[in-house]
Formats: structure tokens, C-alpha cells, sequence
């Protein structure tokens, strides 16, 4: 092409990266370019994309916005028109000024086709409409229609568009195409070919975004059948994410597999806890029994994707063992009575008699071990009885393998927030031995212990038995709840409310989606109860107070406030 | 107020004619067809498509229909219905291709108010209204009929359009395993 004469240029438009385009008549103004999502690369804008930005629903199975386009379920066809240009180069205008638009003599994809400026896409045509119901016509060709056994049942697309788009009769009175059905398709998944839609969202999922191109499709026409590369399992750390972004039931989670109809689940913005990266989570819970947890789009942190360590990790929660009745030599003392007591008073001879104890505690005397785990709130807390004691504090490490995608090296969630209001010893976990040998000079006679079995971390139980006073909270029994004195049977975060920070400073609140079991309480309750009888002074008594009494106090969470939060977060100075 | 008592005026008061004519009307009735019926020994015969009591029923192969979809569960407006989905531990179903049905499914006949919408929504046509009226029970937790209960008094649905066996048989027609 190099010898090809240049062709005469007129002096260019003031560049501009934004372009106008009429949807449905309303005119809306869009970037030019959008970043591709897997390599960030400037992609021209398309036609679905302007659909969006002008809240107009366009039907899809293949496109998604965090994958790159394959434009083949063919449910996005929309039609559209240009500026008409006449044989002299310029645009046609009707009487009255505007340009002519030509429309296109075929319907184009929404999904793959580029902007261009003064393009008219139209999605509320008849010929739209009977595309659609003729996409989804072809759709249902092959499909076993089995619902009634289908997990997706209640949030599947070829449900929603039937409904929406769709014909209400099937005229199709041939045998099915049946294909392979419960095919185990790796540890996690199970595959049914009959119900796949073809539209390879899963394959692109694993190829572009985890790098792990494990998935493909064989065989021919309608017998093409989605199937895993032979001699190889899907088994990375992220392919419950294809369950997800799966339209249909083709691909269903085994942990999740009949376990609930998703109709009955009440979804609760939480936060996955299994490392520091902080991925926004909706927890699915029916009548206090949590059943799923799912990725939430947050795209400061986890996009729309969530790996499967952190997706399984929800069963301990429901655990029969946990912690249930607050335990304290007070309230062993009442006994017999001590049956009658409600659990409120139990709590409040509990929390009496240990600020009893730490009032008349000398200087020095304390130690905290404060597990990574606990909520910025709780770690201000007890950073703050920390201050007023004197006490010598920290945290456990828990540095283990990370991956280059989602998963922390640091499996605490909440680290950040630990060093920020300064529990945490700089490294994290320099000052355990530090207080093993205080226990063991017989110079440290107090120990309080959240959600940490210090036994594990280098306190073993004989120190721990030369002590005058244990004060441990936990959710699951381990050896440090069985030797102490003062047990407080805490909440995981699914019982309560609070903020993690993440691993890069982002603040984010977690919502409550169950309810404790037996007497646990949040333990920002006790602790505020505990803080203020110890220093005096009554500190937020609501979890949005105490957010914003803490960001006034801790210098890293200046500026925030619980409900500027927002459901996505905010970042923290770090 | 006051009302007036009105005064008797001689036919009345000879007293005979009144009770003569009460005698009329007991002989008449006498002589009448009887409407009382012997219950409970004998017992009202209901007619075609009444809302009695919702019992499962199994297929002519004694398949169990209901496959743990819990749209009844959904629909149901005094929420008496309560199924236990199988899971991946649970039983597996009678037939294979069908790939679940209930661990439990109870209903709690206290609750229940016969309308005939777990009839209507289920998709498997494993639940109907019945012709039973008079539930009985000692306890409340005798009222909460479980899955085995059910089932028996439900008893066998001819089925003319047998879903699942016709999808069995389509596949393996094609060499498919079902």
C-alpha cells in the first residue's frame, strides 16, 4: 500500500472522543472508544453499548460486557440507519434541515457492530420483534425444556427473553437433538449439553480472563456440544464464575446442585472474608441458612468475578458446634440460677466483670491478640481499651500462595484495617513472642483473645493456664475457648454489619444476611459496652456511628463516612 | 321502647286450632323424602372437580411424579407446604432422567386452604386436590402429613403424556445415554 497516492485530506474536525447517535429517537452522546476488557486496548464503541449509556434492554446471551464479543446467539439484531451522503459527498437534509438518514437494508448485531456518528439504532420495530421471537424460536429447537430440574430456574435468560420476546407455543414437532447430559465437567462443575445455548461465554471466560483455556466445542451443526479439552479437568481456582455468567442451566455449581430454588433466596451485599482482596459478594440465605455466595460487580475491586476458595468457603458459618452461651466465673457463681439468667444479663455480668477485672489491672499488665479478621469497628474498639490500658498488642499473619488474579497472598481480610488503627505490630505477628514471654516472666497476667486459637500461634495451653484472667471470643470452639475464663461467643460476618479494608485501602461495608445462633452477639456490641465502662466515655452506640466516630479518630479513614460508602466502598490512605 | 302486647282475640285464645296447625306442618314433613344423611357412617359423595385435600401421586409405573421444583411451595398462600430439596446426598429419583425428587415434602393440613393452586402451578401434574374433606388428628403434628403419607393416599395418576419416559426413549433411539 505504500505506493498507493495519498488521498487529498481536508484540515481535520477538531477531534472530539465523544459522538452522538440517535437510540430509539433519543438522542445520546458516547465515548468513541471503550477500553476492551481483557487488554484495556481502545475498542470503537458499539451499538449495544449506546443502548445502554440510553437505558434502552437489549436482549443478549453471548455479549457480556467484561468478555471479549463473539457475536453468535444473534439475540441482540437490531436495525439501524446512517446519514444519507449524496453523489457530491455531503449529507442529504430533509426540508427541514436535518440530515436524511438511510436505513440499513439488514438488521445488524448490537453487540459487534461500531458506532458511527449520526447513526439511528431502532430496537422497538416490528422486524425487531419478530427477529427476537425468531432467535429465541431457534433456540428452543434443542432445548430438553426440563425446568422443573434445572437449578437456573428463576434467574435463566432464555426464561426471561421467552417471556419477554418469545412465542407462546412451540411449532416444532420433530425429535430432539439430545446430547450428553450431568457430564462431569471438573470438580466443581456439572455440564448438561442440552440445555447449552452455544453462546461460548464460558470458553472466553477461561481462555481470556483466567488464562486456562480448558473449555471448547465439538462436533457439528446441532450436534455441536460444549466439552472439556480431552485429558484435561476444568479445575482452576475461578470455574464457578462460568456458573455465573452461564444464560442458562447448561453449566451448575455441584456445591450448590438442588440444594435451593433461587426464588426463595434473600440476597444480602456482603464481602467474601477468605483473603484481603475484598471481593463484594451477595450472600444467598433462606430462613437463616446460608446456601450461596455470589460475586457482586465492584470494578475497583473484583469486577464481576470471585474464585471458588472464597465462593465454597461458607459452610463453617452453619456449623453445629459453634459458640453459643456467654461463659464468665460471675455467672458460674449464680449458679443454679445461672439457667434462669436471660441471655442479656448474662451478657451484662460478663462484660461487668471483665471491666471489673481491666479497671484494676495495672499498667502493663494486658496483652490483646486481635485476630485480622475482626471489623475495622471492633479493631478501633479494642485499639482504643488497648490505649487506655497500656496494653501490648497484635495480630496473626496468614501469608500463604496468591494468585495473579483475585486471590491475596494474605488470606486475613481485614490486615489493612489491623495496621491502620495500630493492633497490628509492624511486621504483623513481631510482637507474639513478645507476649508469650510476658506471660511466661509472669509479667503480662491478662490476655484477651478475638477469634484467634493463640495456642496454634506459639501461646501454647500451659502459658495460657499461668494466667490470672483469659478473655477469649470466637465463633467456633478451639483449645483457647476451652481454657477461657470469660468466653464471649462472637458473630462471622454474615451475622452482622461492619467494614473490611482490603488489601489496596478500599473501605468497604458488609450487610447482615442470618442470624447468630444462641446468645453470640456482633462483637462491636460488647466491645463498645466493655470500652466504655473501662475509659468512661460512651462511644457510637449504632455501627454507623461508630464508623464515623472511628474515621474522625483513625488518621487512614479521614473523610469517610458509613453511608458514603456507598455499596462499592472507598479507598483509605495506606 | 315499649312494645305493646297485642291482645289476643278469641280464636287464638281457644288454642286448639294453633296446635293443629303445628301438627300439619311436623306431618307434612313426616311423609317428606329424608335430607339428613347417617354421617359419619355415611358419607356426602362429592361431585367431579372438588377441592378436597392435595395428596402426591406416583405414575402408572410407581414412579414418584413430584420432582422437588417447590413452585407449590412458592405459590402456596398459607405457606402449609414445605418440601426438603434433595441436594447432592439426597435419594435419587425413581426415574433416573428426572434427576430428583423430594427428600421430604410436607403439607400441613391446619394450614391448608384448598385452593388448588399447588395443583395448578405444579408442572409435573404431581400434586392434586382430592376428594378427601374430613382430616382428622389427636395432635397438631399428626396434621402435617409427610412425603410417605402423601404418597399413599395419593395413589396412581394415569398419566397419558409419560414426559420423561418419552425423553428416555427419544435419546436412546438416538444412542444417547438418557
Amino acid at each position: 500500500m505504500s505506493t498507493a497516492t495519498p488521498i487529498e485530506t481536508k484540515p481535520a474536525p477538531p477531534p472530539s472522543d465523544k459522538l452522538k447517535v440517535r437510540v430509539n429517537g433519543k438522542e445520546v452522546e458516547v465515548p468513541k472508544t471503550t477500553p476492551d476488557p481483557v487488554s484495556g486496548k481502545p475498542l470503537p464503541t458499539t451499538m449495544i453499548q449506546a443502548c445502554f449509556i440510553a437505558k434502552v434492554e437489549v436482549p443478549h446471551y453471548c455479549y457480556h460486557p467484561k468478555l471479549p464479543v463473539s457475536g453468535n446467539c444473534r439475540m441482540c439484531l437490531v436495525e439501524f440507519g446512517t446519514p444519507a451522503i449524496g453523489p457530491d459527498r455531503k449529507p442529504i437534509l430533509n426540508p427541514d434541515g436535518t440530515p436524511k438518514i438511510a436505513k440499513a437494508p439488514r438488521p445488524a448485531i448490537a453487540c459487534a457492530t461500531p458506532l458511527s456518528p449520526g447513526m439511528e439504532i431502532y430496537t422497538d420495530t416490528p422486524t425487531v420483534k419478530l427477529m427476537r421471537a425468531g432467535v429465541l424460536e431457534f433456540l428452543l429447537i434443542n432445548h430438553p425444556l426440563d425446568c422443573p430440574i434445572c437449578d437456573q430456574a428463576g434467574e435463566c435468560k432464555l426464561q426471561e427473553y421467552s417471556v419477554d420476546y418469545g412465542q407462546s407455543e412451540s411449532r416444532f414437532v420433530e425429535a430432539k437433538v439430545h446430547k450428553p447430559k450431568r457430564v462431569d465437567l471438573g470438580p466443581r462443575i456439572v455440564l448438561d449439553d442440552e440445555r447449552c445455548i452455544l453462546c461460548t461465554r464460558c470458553i472466553r471466560f477461561t481462555r481470556d480472563i483466567v488464562g486456562d483455556d480448558a473449555l471448547g466445542i465439538v462436533n457439528r451443526g446441532s450436534h455441536n456440544t460444549l466439552t472439556a479439552y480431552p485429558g484435561r479437568a476444568f479445575d482452576n481456582n475461578y470455574t464457578l464464575n462460568t456458573v455465573d455468567i452461564c444464560p442458562v442451566g447448561a453449566l451448575t455449581s455441584k456445591d450448590f446442585r438442588f440444594q435451593m430454588r433461587v426464588w426463595f433466596l434473600k440476597e444480602t451485599k456482603s464481602l467474601c472474608t477468605s483473603c484481603a482482596t475484598g471481593c463484594n459478594t451477595v450472600i444467598g440465605s433462606r430462613e437463616e441458612k446460608i446456601y450461596r455466595y455470589e460475586p457482586r460487580e465492584n470494578n475497583a475491586v473484583n469486577g464481576s468475578w470471585m474464585c471458588d476458595h472464597g465462593r465454597l468457603n461458607y459452610k463453617w458459618i452453619g456449623r453445629e458446634d459453634r459458640l453459643r452461651e456467654v461463659c464468665s466465673p460471675q455467672s458460674t457463681a449464680l449458679s443454679p440460677q445461672s439457667a434462669v439468667l436471660s441471655p442479656a444479663e448474662r451478657w451484662a455480668v460478663a462484660v461487668r466483670g471483665i471491666a471489673e477485672k481491666l479497671k484494676h489491672a495495672p499498667a502493663g499488665s494486658v496483652a490483646m491478640i486481635v485476630s485480622a479478621r475482626q471489623t475495622n469497628e471492633e479493631i478501633y474498639l479494642l485499639a482504643k481499651l488497648a490505649r487506655a490500658l497500656g496494653a501490648l498488642t497484635d495480630s496473626v499473619p496468614r501469608i500463604l500462595e496468591g494468585d495473579r488474579l483475585l486471590l491475596s497472598a494474605d488470606r486475613n481480610p481485614n490486615s489493612t484495617g489491623a495496621r491502620l488503627a495500630g493492633i497490628a505490630a509492624d511486621p504483623m505477628g513481631a510482637n507474639l513472642p513478645k507476649i508469650a514471654e510476658g506471660i511466661r516472666s509472669g509479667h503480662i497476667r491478662t490476655l484477651i483473645v478475638l477469634g484467634e486459637d493463640v495456642t496454634r500461634h506459639g501461646i501454647g495451653a500451659d502459658l495460657l493456664g499461668k494466667l490470672e484472667t483469659l478473655i477469649a471470643s470466637d465463633i467456633l470452639p478451639n483449645e483457647t475457648t476451652r481454657l477461657a475464663h470469660y468466653l464471649l461467643p462472637g458473630c462471622a460476618h454474615a451475622e452482622k454489619r461492619g467494614t473490611f479494608t482490603s488489601t489496596k485501602g478500599r473501605v468497604q461495608k458488609f450487610m447482615k444476611a442470618v442470624e447468630p445462633p444462641g446468645d453470640a452477639r456482633p462483637e462491636w456490641e460488647f466491645l463498645r459496652e466493655l470500652a466504655s465502662q473501662v475509659t468512661g466515655q460512651a462511644g457510637a452506640a449504632s455501627i454507623e456511628g461508630l464508623f464515623n466516630q472511628m474515621a474522625g479518630e483513625v488518621p487512614g479513614f479521614h473523610g469517610l463516612t458509613w453511608s458514603g460508602l456507598g455499596d462499592t466502598g472507598a479507598t483509605a490512605t495506606i | 321502647m315499649i312494645v305493646k302486647r297485642k291482645q289476643l282475640n278469641l280464636w287464638e285464645r281457644l288454642y286448639l286450632p294453633a296446635v293443629i296447625g303445628g301438627f300439619k306442618v311436623t306431618l307434612r314433613h313426616f311423609f317428606r323424602k329424608k335430607v339428613t344423611m347417617q354421617y359419619p357412617e355415611e358419607r356426602w359423595v362429592v361431585p367431579e372437580g372438588y377441592r378436597g385435600a392435595p395428596y402426591l401421586v406416583k405414575d402408572q409405573d410407581g414412579n414418584t411424579k413430584c420432582v422437588s421444583c417447590q413452585l407449590c411451595e412458592f405459590v402456596c398462600p398459607p405457606k402449609a407446604i414445605r418440601i426438603t430439596p434433595p441436594g447432592s446426598t439426597g435419594p435419587g429419583a425413581d426415574r433416573s432422567n428426572a434427576e430428583k425428587m423430594p427428600r421430604e415434602f410436607e403439607i400441613n393440613m391446619l394450614r391448608c386452604i384448598f385452593c388448588g393452586f399447588c395443583q395448578e402451578v405444579c408442572p409435573e401434574e404431581a400434586i392434586f386436590l382430592m376428594k378427601d374433606y374430613s382430616l382428622n388428628g389427636t395432635s397438631r403434628a399428626e396434621m402435617i402429613y409427610n412425603k410417605e403419607k402423601l404418597l399413599a393416599l395419593g395413589g396412581v395418576h394415569n398419566d397419558p403424556i409419560r414426559k420423561w419416559k418419552h425423553k428416555a426413549d427419544e435419546a436412546r433411539s438416538q444412542g444417547m445415554e438418557p
